[in-house]
Parts: C-alpha cells; structure tokens; sequence
C-alpha cells in the first residue's frame, strides 16, 4: 500500500469515527431532552423512580376521616411510609387515606376503591388518578360527595406544601362529578371549612 | 295514489315513458326510474321500496303517495315533508309544528296539554269567551277533530282552528280563568293550560298527575289558604319581580341518586315534591313553574341549568336528598355555590361586547362565562337560601347547620338566584320513613312556596341586592 493510499484509508477512518461519535451524541442528546421534557411538565408516579424510598422510614401525615357529626371531616395524625419525591410521597399519602380502615374512623372514600397514578405539575396542582370504584360504590348525597373530594383534596394540599390543589380523575379521565353534585372539572384547593 | 302528470307542473319534472317499458321522471338532470306493477324506484342509480307499484289508468301513471316523500326529496333541492295522517306536504324549511291536544278533568278544574313538535313558541290570550293559542311558527298541523268530544262541557266546549298559527279554546260556563305554562320535552314544546272553574275557590289546587302516590290520601301539613278568584295569566301583564321560576328535581333515568334501606329513591322523591310544589307555587301565586324534568329521565347536570337560563327563570331551586356513612345524620341543608377564589373575578372577563343589530346600529351585550353565571347572583341566593332555611325550619327538621356553600355545577352556571336543597338523610331509617310521607312533602312544598313570596316581595320592595 502506498504512503498516499494509505493516508487516504486513515482519513476515512478517521471520519467513520467522527460520524460515529457526533450520532452517538445526537443520541445522547435526544434522550437528554426527552428526560428533561418529561421531568418539566409532570412527574408521574408510575413506573416507580430509580431510587426508591429507604425502606421502613416513615413521616407523620393527617389523614381525614368522617366526623362522628357526619357533615364534616375529622383529621387524624398517621405514620406514613417516606416517598423519596413529591409524587411517591403524595402516593404513599393517598394510598394510606383511601386503605380501609375500622371504627371509629369512616372514610368517605368508597371502599375497593384505588390509586391508579398521581401527577404534580408545576404549579402545584396535583392530580389523583382513582379507578372507577370511587364512583360506582359512592353513596351519593352532596355531603357525602363533598367529603370524599376534600378528604383526598384536604389530604395533599395539607401534608405537602408543594400542592396547591388537586382534581380527582378518574380511570385516567376528567369527570364531571363523583355523584352528580360536585363540580370536579378543575382543581380544588385546600378547604378546611370542611374539617371540625 | 297520485297521477305523475300531476306532480310534473307544481314540481317541475319531465315524465317520459322510455322504449324499454320504465317511466323515468327527471328533476334538474338527476332521474328517478320507475318500472310498471313493481313497488320500487331507482333513485340515482339506489332503489328504494314504495308501498304500492306503480300503476296505469288509461294514459296517466299513478304512484302511491309516499313516492314523493321517498323517491323525489331524494333528488329534489328543496326539504320535502309528507304528512299523510294530516294530508299535508311541507315544501321547503317551513316551521310547520305538528300539535297534539289532549284534556283532562281535574275534580272541578281541567287541564289542556298541548304539545308542539318541533318545538315553537306559544302565546295564550283571553278574549270574552275563548282562549287564542298562537304559535310562532308558519303554520300549525292539528290532528282533526283537535280533541275527542268531552262529556262535560262546563269548562271547555271545543278546540278550532282559527287560521293557520291559532288555535281558539271554546270556554264553557263555569270558567273563570286560566293559568298557561310550558317546558321543553325533547324536541317538543309543551304548553299546559289549567282552566280553574268558577266555583273552585277551595283551597287545595289540583295536584299534578301522578303528585300523589296511588291510594293516599292527599294530607297536607298546613292547609293552603284560598285561591284568589282571579288568578293573574301566566304570560306577562304581572308587575311581580319574579314571572317564572325553575325547579330542579335531582337525579333521574338510570342515575337513581341515593337509594334508602327502605326502598326510598332521590330520583323518585325529588319529583313528587316538586310536583307538589309546582301545584302550590302555580295555584296561589300564577307564577310560571317549570320543572327541568317531569318525568323518570336522566337528564345532564349541563341541561338543567341550560332549561332554567334559556327560559329566562328568576329563580332556580334544585331538589336533592342527602346520604351519610353516619346513619345517625339528619337534617336538611340548603346549599348556594361557591367558588374557588378567582373565579368571581373572572366571570365577566368577556366584558361587554358591541354587536350589530337588524337594520343596522349596534348594542352592547353583556358577555358572561357560562360556568361562572351564578357569581354575580350570590348575595340574593344567599337571601333567598335564608327565607327558605326560616320556612323549612318551622315545618321539618333542619340540620344543625342548615347553610353551606359548595362548589355545585348544578348551580355554578345559574344565571338568576339558584339554591341546591337538601331535604333530608335517606342514610338515616327514621328520616326515610318521614321523607316519603306526604305530610313531609306538602311541608317542603308549602316552604318553598312560602320563602318565594317573601323573595318576592324583597324583590319588589327594592330589598336585596
């Protein structure tokens, strides 16, 4: 091979390799943006985050239960487990205020029912994803109704100061109402008129 | 049966008889092809059935009558509408609402129900001896005779028809005046006219069908007081500063609403006291009173509102009952909206808008968020949920705390003063017994009628604000 031949093989190879390593930063780049993008406009809680939350620790949160009056909410001190952000934790406080619970507590979220995802954006508004239980088994009543929205309303925006309000879903869609009174189609703040 | 030569000149068709045996007949190059003794046509290359074949007489060719509701709109440019039972062709986007009329005797009144579909508008006048119907539309199609002959003709003698948008009411010795109301039902206009006779100066006014469950005797908590004599019609000529008010009564259809141990339903209950209380309100005041449903139906949270808005009501009051996971809770609530904090600073972001007018000029119209309608109606809600909360709680147990504000979208796009009440627990088993009680319900209905007059007369004395 001669010497000119040969420079000519090191060239190309030489922009092989820079091809090669300006698409592996496009890549990079690309994902990067992806992640970012992702992390600006909402958090979602599923799947859970690369580092989870150290096991057995756990914070004080209120939780709301019905008043033994059955008009307004009562607010009860718990232990509950640590999420590592503000959406595992608002997960973890959701998932221990709608769990059944035994007398004297009533809670006024309709049992079966579950957490599907909770997302926070950053305005602090949060939203709680239920399944189809929350309406299906509720009771109805405007009373009723209102206590199962501020109990979970009541719980984020009064253990997590980065909430500021909260909108109930529902199998991941807005709904109008739970039982027909209520008006869920944006989110509420903290109400503790609701509370005794 | 109708000649196809006929049809040619008012229509403008051509009818050709071809060599092959068909009849085609042509409107503005588009062809209907008909084929002897067969009950069918092809319409631009689609067949479509006729209930009778095509048939010869000497010369002329004969289709059955539906050909032209069938086979010629299909081509033609203008809406063709066959009526057979009225033997009417509609030509063109006439409003031409078909009217079915029906009376019922109640005790010594009676009630004439008219409905109009599609829906239009009416107008009820007196003049000495008969009522004039007329409806905004270009003409009326009435079934012939308008109503089967009645046995007593003490209130109403007859139905006619007087031209072509009125209808004339035959009144009977005994009438002394009349009361007329209407609602949307679907996509029918219903107007009720209630002739109330001579002689009924007693109290009780006739319940509305189906008010009073089968076999109780109707037991009113506090009897009403005296008819006037003369009850002021429904339409206009009224100073009061309320002509119409709307009651909701909540749930209905497949949404049942709370369901009591004792087999009480919301939906059920919510309808027979608005019943009771349209019948009070309508018999004592003349106000118009209209239910947003009068019937087993689920109706939208949306639609409600919308019936109460679009009717221009001055007063809109939704019925519910309540449930609690606390069986021990009781007692009645009445509710007004309430906002997060900024909305009420929003609801007239639109501002005022300058619109062009019918023969030019302009207005400003006023442009306010359909879901923020009730904000600037808050302050008389509130006082009108208080005069209501006094009267209930002199008739039927009140919770402890018979106030409350919630952010309830049944009232939120309310755009006159609007309450939500709650009327009792059906959790609760001895508040279920006593919620289906009549006696329970002609109190809610006499409350009711109690705070309206009282709303009324603040209204008119310049009282609230």
């Amino acid at each position: 091979m001669s010497a000119g031949r040969r420079m000519v093989v090191i060239a190309g190879l030489l922009s092989l390799i820079a091809l090669g390593a300006l698409f592996a930063t496009f890549m990079w780049t690309t994902r990067w943006s992806g992640r970012a993008t992702t992390s600006t406009t909402a958090s979602a809680a599923t799947p859970p985050p690369a580092a989870p939350a150290e096991p057995g620790r756990r914070i004080k949160a209120r939780l709301f239960y019905i008043a033994a009056g059955g008009t307004r909410l009562t607010s009860v001190e718990r232990d509950v487990a640590f999420g590592a952000s503000a959406v595992e934790q608002a997960r973890e406080i959701i998932s221990a205020q709608i769990a059944p619970v035994v007398e004297p507590l009533v809670s006024a979220v309709p049992p079966g029912t579950t957490l599907r995802a909770v997302f926070i954006t950053e305005g602090g508004e949060a939203y709680v994803d239920l399944s189809r239980d929350v309406v299906a088994a509720h009771p109805g009543g405007t009373i009723n109704e209102m206590l199962s929205i501020y109990t979970l309303v009541n719980a984020l925006t009064e253990n997590l100061p980065a909430v500021t309000a909260v909108q109930v879903l529902v199998d991941g869609q807005e709904v109008e109402t739970l039982a027909g009174h209520v008006d869920l189609r944006r989110p509420l703040a903290k109400n503790l008129a609701w509370v005794e | 049966m109708i000649a196809l030569d006929d049809l040619a000149t008012p229509f403008q068709l051509t009818v050709r008889e071809e060599a092959f045996g068909a009849i085609t007949v042509t409107y503005k190059g588009k062809t209907i092809v008909l084929t002897p003794d067969q009950a069918l046509a092809s319409v631009s290359g689609r067949l479509v059935s006729l209930p009778a074949p095509t048939a010869h007489s000497g010369r002329r060719w004969f289709v059955p009558v539906e050909f032209i509701s069938r086979a010629l709109a299909l081509v033609y440019d203008v809406r063709l509408e066959l009526r057979k039972p009225s033997r009417l062709l509609i030509v063109g986007d006439l409003r031409v609402p078909r009217i079915t009329l029906r009376y019922d005797p109640l005790g010594t009144s009676g009630r004439l129900t008219l409905d109009a579909t599609p829906r239009a508008l009416a107008t009820v006048t007196q003049e000495t001896n008969r009522l004039l119907i007329k409806y905004e539309a270009d003409a009326i199609d009435v079934a012939s005779p308008p109503l089967p002959e009645q046995s007593s003709k003490d209130l109403l003698q007859a139905v006619r028809v007087v031209d072509a948008t009125t209808l004339a009411v035959d009144l009977g010795p005994r009438f002394a005046s009349f009361r007329a109301t209407s609602q949307p039902v679907d996509t029918t206009a219903r107007l009720v006219i209630d002739l109330l006779a001579q002689t009924e100066t007693a109290a009780q006014p006739p319940p509305p069908p189906g008010a009073t469950p089968p076999g109780a005797a109707p037991a009113p908590a506090t009897p009403p007081p005296p008819a006037p004599p003369e009850l002021p019609p429904a339409f206009g000529q009224s100073s009061s500063a309320i002509h119409t008010v709307a009651i909701d009564p909540g749930h209905g259809g497949e949404d049942a609403g709370v369901k009591g141990a004792g087999g009480a339903i919301e939906k059920d209950l919510t309808l027979a006291i608005a019943r009771r209380a349209k019948g009070v309100i309508e018999a004592r005041l003349g106000l118009r009173v209209l239910l947003t449903r009068d019937d087993d139906r689920n109706l939208p949270i949306d639609e409600r509102t919308a019936i109460a808005n679009n009717n221009k009501a001055d007063l809109f009051i939704s019925l519910h009952a309540n449930a609690s996971l606390r069986k021990a809770t009781s007692g009645a609530t009445i509710f007004t909206a309430a906002f997060e904090r900024d909305a009420a600073a929003n609801a007239t972001a639109g501002g005022a808008d300058r619109v062009p007018t019918f023969g030019g000029g302009a207005r400003d119209i006023e442009l306010v968020l359909w879901d923020l309608a009730q904000t600037r109606h808050l302050d008389r809600s509130a006082t009108f949920a208080g005069m209501l909360e006094q009267q209930m709680r002199e008739r039927v147990p009140v919770a402890a705390q018979g106030l409350d504000r919630a952010a309830l979208r049944v009232l939120e796009s309310a755009n006159m003063p609007a309450v939500l009440v709650e009327v009792g627990y059906l959790t609760n088993p001895e508040q279920e017994a006593l919620l289906k009680t009549d006696a329970f319900q002609n109190s809610i209905a006499q409350s009711v009628y109690e705070a309206v007059v009282r709303f009324r007369d603040a209204l008119s004395e310049g009282g609230t604000r």
